[in-house]
């Protein structure tokens, strides 16, 4: 069995993960114009004659008349008004295209940028959360909206959109490229015909020239291409044959804080795909990163995002230089090339640190090694220098400590002599270079030996040197300023790193503490936020789920004011288990950014961080501190609901151990008396004849079995204790067994089926359906009059299927439809006829168990109408 | 000769009723009050037939059904649970049919009467059948339906087949979808549930009231003849 044939389980996986989420067809362009959307609406309005549900979320007409004409045979989604400023923009309604819920839904222009106020920022987004929920989507896209080529576009038609789309979202979708060449488009383009977006007015004729349509054009089939690559890639993968395909090729991009690093993502990003190799992004961590400024740390940051959103994996290596660190990672990955900036540091910081270029190919033999010049757009930021005493009140010092030494060792000569002079003028040298730094402790080894000359060396009082030995003695205190202000630089780094580690550690100890002091879920919540408050400087607030809501159970300061979108941001990271609110990807216009407190046991709380004004609230060097803040609390919360869990499964266990016994010593003892008396009935009845005594002892035994089945799945329903067993059912199938087992007593009445053998199969348990139904047969049988007809009927409804029992007995008491399922609820009449009331409770709890829904009234024209309801979801698609 | 049944049942009275109700219909009848008793009276003479309750004193019901399958004998199985489970669990063992406690005699006795005469001609399984208007040739693969030719897919064939090899007797869903779709589908009440469907409309003289292959909720399907 050759092992390597074998098909990867990453592969099927990938698939199969492809199957149960809705597919995405993109329509790709070359440019605007090319005849996308209607394309699309061509394909929308094959699948439409083909039986397939299809709903147009988006398609911009732009009023063309050609254009509008197709979109009529579709169901178009009313768009979402959206308040801004003083206009009101209309967007893609999201949630009612999930309530939709069509099979195929039309959304153009993929790469659009949603309003603010919107759930995501983009409608690719959008389209994602449709996918999640099984609708295939149909949309369009042109090129330059394609991550990974926005670099290579802006660059020859100098129009830079900022609308782009993750190249991963591309590799995961079917492509289908719409062509048309150039010069057919600019005729187009000169007939009227296009509808020229906003980003392209400014070039017009620039971007529609024919060099730049062939050019976008090559790029637009290229991109499909690829994908189709992928695809098979994958394919081939997954059926376990990996022959021709030249394996292990691995990409390695070193990510570093220059100003041009995206474009160095995009750059690897586009080597990565011609090699069809997976590709990494490398961050070193080194200690010189302690001192990069905010701005350096931001674009590491945003250059790591993007990275990952083309489908990089993102590892951080911590190392001594970023040299060692790259070489560590390379050869411990075996990867096979990796991709560098082109340094832009001066000549002078090469020499002293060494080309990283020319180091890495000396030391990674067999590795490829690409060099990707950097081009950076726009003047480099101007970069916050870290504080540092002002260089004029440094050297003025410097000046004034020689001055003062001075003083001090004229004092001094007559007791020491003039030779040991030169080391006393150590002293200022290196208080300033420990003090002030380099420069003035420059200044300071100057002016000393200055003085030292002046005042000390023959000839006295003059600055000439008459002997070598003191330009030496110069030279050895420059030597001395320069090296102790470096050493005493670098340590001050160091105690600082040091100190700030052991400040947050002393912090997370000390909230580590308190948090195992608290045994509650309210005290829990208060040391989490005021923990996380006064750590990070910032208002904190901790939400939980209550019964289906988000409730606050903690905040600093107390009761924070909550806009809707803020409570929607909580939900969505309770929901999701990611990050949103501010500065993520999730509705953005929170003031709020929420994490959630992630455990074993699901996501069990939100906490919401805020600060006053503008600005990041999580500083980049508060963030692994704040991570781990909020592990812990999420483990606090986790360590609660366990011991929680603990108590509740130690009563419920006992209690159901008890039920379980009773209910099954009860199901014996009581029918197997129950049996005799029927088996007894029937003897009755063979020797002496059917007569009235024995069809009612056979019809009262029938009934007490029945209130005994009724109470013991009451005790189930109330215990929570159900399992609901889903089949493919038949309606018929479960009509007619229904039917059957109640003949008895539905031998007076003309029993109407009317389920149509053309209805889809729908979920259900099956014993419990059976047992709805012959309670509400039975019910109706009750009631209603003798030999009137009792109908069952179901019917396809446009959001699911009803399934209906109607009698033409009296109808119920109006205004009492719902509360009739409730427990021993009694109709009057019923105590004639012997209910329990606890029948159309069980109809419900059962109906409740299997996710349906019920209702009672009264028909329009005499009697009582029952209706059990499934949604869409539970209907089985016959086309499948 | 009259065929034998054995009744396993630990209540008396039940034992008593059952016994004159079967003797009445013509059957010789032994009873056993627990699983020990059960097995020794079923050794000599061996009975043709074992009504068998599931809740013994001294041992679970269900595991005496493979004992009498492999001796040969046909088992009816009586029970007071209401679960599905069990009904399933009892017909995978191998028991031929499964009757509801509290029960009506007749159709006890009707049980009996069709599991008698399935285990009659088990010898060699028929090569006609007739249910209703429909006749059945299972060697010639031909279904016809008051004498016209009626066109079956092969599993909807396969599917008929099945359950008239066995008529009368419930079939699980996964011993059909087993023996009609395979191993690997024994999960895919599905295609089981589309197949009846269709077979019904080609059948069924009223195919929203079936009276031909009915359904066990739960269970399984039997065809009823």
């Amino acid at each position: 069995m050759n092992d390597a044939s074998r098909p990867s389980p990453e592969a099927l996986l990938k698939a199969a993960k492809r199957e149960a989420r809705g597919r995405l067809k993109i329509f790709l362009g070359a440019a605007p114009g090319v005849g996308k959307t209607f394309e699309m609406l061509r394909e929308g309005a094959e699948r439409l004659q083909a039986g397939v549900d299809v709903v147009a979320g988006i398609v911009e007409t732009h009023g063309r008349a050609e254009t509008e004409v197709l979109v009529a045979p579709f169901e178009v989604l009313p768009r979402r008004a959206i308040a801004y400023g003083a206009h009101t923009l209309s967007e893609f309604d999201l949630d009612a295209m999930l309530a939709r819920r069509p099979a195929v839904a039309l959304i153009d222009e993929f790469a659009h940028t949603n309003a603010t106020g919107s759930r995501h920022p983009k409608r690719w987004q959008d389209i994602e959360e449709l996918r999640d929920a099984g609708i295939d989507v149909l949309t369009t896209l042109n090129i330059q909206h394609v991550e990974s080529l926005n670099d290579v576009v802006a660059g020859f038609t100098r129009v830079r959109v900022r609308e782009t789309v993750p190249d991963a979202i591309l590799d995961d979708a079917e492509i289908e490229i719409v062509d048309l060449p150039p010069d057919e488009l600019i005729e187009r383009l000169k007939a009227g015909k296009v509808y020229v977006p906003h980003e392209a007015t400014r070039a017009l004729g620039h971007f529609f020239s024919k060099s730049n349509l062939s050019a976008l054009r090559e790029l637009a089939l290229r991109r499909a291409a690829q994908t189709v690559d992928r695809h098979l890639l994958e394919h081939v993968q997954s059926i376990g044959d990996h022959g021709t395909w030249a394996a292990g090729e691995r990409l390695v991009v070193a990510v570093g804080d220059q100003p041009g690093s995206l474009a160095l993502i995009r750059a690897a990003k586009r080597l990565a795909d011609a090699l069809r190799a997976p590709w990494t992004a490398v961050s070193i961590e080194t200690p010189r990163n302690a001192t990069l400024s905010a701005g350096a740390r931001s674009r590491m940051a945003s250059a790591l995002k993007l990275a990952s959103g083309l489908g990089a994996t993102i590892v951080t290596v911590p190392a001594r230089s970023v040299f060692d660190g790259l070489c560590a990672h390379i050869l411990e990955t075996r990867a096979t090339a990796v991709v560098i900036g082109k340094s832009r540091r001066s000549w002078w910081f090469e020499l002293r640190h060494g080309s990283v270029v020319d180091r890495l190919v000396r030391a990674l033999d067999g590795v490829a090694v690409h060099v990707v010049p950097v081009v950076e757009r726009g003047a480099t930021e101007a970069e916050p220098a870290t504080p540092r005493p002002p260089a004029v009140r440094g050297m003025a010092a410097a000046i004034g400590l020689v001055a003062l030494t001075t003083a001090a060792a004229v004092t001094l000569q007559p007791i020491l002599g003039a030779n040991s002079m030169d080391l006393i003028y150590l002293l200022p040298v290196i208080a300033t270079a420990t003090l002030f730094g380099l420069r003035a402790s420059l200044v300071a080894s100057f002016a000393a030996a200055l003085a030292y000359n002046f005042f000390f060396l023959p000839p006295l009082y003059t600055l000439t040197i008459s002997d070598p030995q003191n330009v030496v003695t110069l030279l050895v205190l420059v030597i001395v300023a320069t090296v102790a202000s470096q050493l005493t630089g670098r340590l001050k780094r160091e105690a600082n790193i040091g100190a700030r580690t052991a400040t947050e550690n002393a912090a997370l100890a000390a909230f580590g503490q308190r948090l195992a002091t608290v045994s509650d879920e309210a005290g829990t919540a208060a040391a989490v936020c005021e923990e996380v408050a006064a750590l990070l400087n910032v208002a904190t607030v901790l939400f939980t789920r209550r019964e289906k809501r988000l409730t606050v159970i903690g905040a600093t300061p107390a009761d924070p004011s909550m806009s809707p979108i803020d409570v929607a941001a909580a939900e969505w990271a309770y929901e999701r288990g990611e990050v949103s609110g501010r500065d993520s990807g999730t509705l953005t216009a929170s003031d709020w950014q929420f994490h959630p407190l992630e455990t074993s046991l699901g996501v069990l709380g939100v906490l919401g961080i805020a600060i006053q004004g503008s600005g990041d609230p999580m500083p980049a060097d508060k963030r692994v501190l704040f991570s781990t803040l909020v592990g812990q609390a999420a483990l606090a919360h986790e360590r609660l609901k366990l011991e929680a869990n603990a108590r509740e499964v130690g009563a419920l266990k006992q209690r159901d151990d008890l039920r379980a016994t009773l209910l099954s010593s009860l199901g014996h003892d009581l029918k197997t008396p129950l049996t005799a008396v029927v088996a007894a009935a029937d003897a009755l009845a063979a020797e002496h004849g059917e007569s009235a005594t024995t069809s009612t002892l056979k019809a009262e035994a029938r009934r007490l079995r029945r209130v005994f089945d009724d109470l013991v799945e009451m005790t189930r329903i109330e215990a929570g204790a159900l399992a609901v067993r889903r089949e493919a059912t038949d309606l018929t199938d479960a009509v007619a067994a229904a039917a059957q087992d109640l003949r008895a007593e539905l031998v007076l009445h003309k029993l109407v089926l009317d389920v149509p053998p053309t209805l889809p199969l729908v979920e259900a348990d099956p014993r419990m359906l059976h047992h709805i139904l012959i309670n509400l047969l039975g019910n109706a049988a009750k009631f209603a009059p003798p030999t009137s007809p009792i109908t069952i009927q179901a019917r396809r409804v446009p959001d699911g299927l009803t399934l209906s029992v109607l009698d033409e007995g009296p109808g119920l008491p109006v205004g009492r439809e719902t509360t009739l399922f409730d427990r021993f609820t009694r109709v009057d009449g019923d105590d004639m006829s012997g209910g329990t009331g606890l029948g159309l409770a069980i109809v419900k709890g059962f109906a409740e168990a299997m996710d349906l829904s019920v209702s009672a009234g009264n028909r329009t024209d005499g009697g009582a109408m029952f209706e059990v309801k499934w949604r869409e979801a539970s209907i089985r698609r016959s086309d499948k | 000769m009259m065929a034998q049944i054995l009744i396993v049942d630990d209540e008396p009275a039940i034992r008593r009723l059952v016994r004159v109700a079967a003797e009445r219909a013509g059957y010789v009848v032994i009873e056993a009050g627990n699983a020990g008793e059960a097995l020794a009276r079923a050794r000599a003479p061996v009975p043709d037939l074992v009504l068998l309750d599931l809740g013994l004193p001294d041992r679970d019901g269900l595991e005496l059904v493979p004992i009498f399958k492999t001796a040969g004998i046909t088992t009816i199985v009586l029970t007071a649970r209401d679960t599905t489970d069990e009904k399933v669990a009892a017909l995978d063992l191998g028991a031929d049919d499964y009757v509801v406690k509290p029960f009506d005699t007749a159709e006890l006795l009707a049980r009996i009467r069709v599991a008698l005469r399935r285990s009659e001609s088990n010898a060699g399984t028929p090569k006609h059948l007739a249910a209703g208007d429909v006749a059945i040739d299972l060697h010639a693969h031909r279904v016809t339906r008051r004498d016209i030719d009626v066109h079956l897919t092969r599993k909807e064939f396969a599917l008929l087949a099945e359950l008239a090899r066995h008529a009368g007797r419930v079939l699980t869903h996964t011993h059909l979808l087993r023996i009609v779709w395979g191993e690997a589908h024994t999960g895919d009440v599905e295609y089981l549930r589309v197949a009846v469907r269709s077979l019904r409309a080609k059948l069924e003289p009223n195919p929203a009231a079936p009276t031909l292959i009915v359904n066990e909720p739960g269970v399984g399907y039997r065809l009823s003849v």
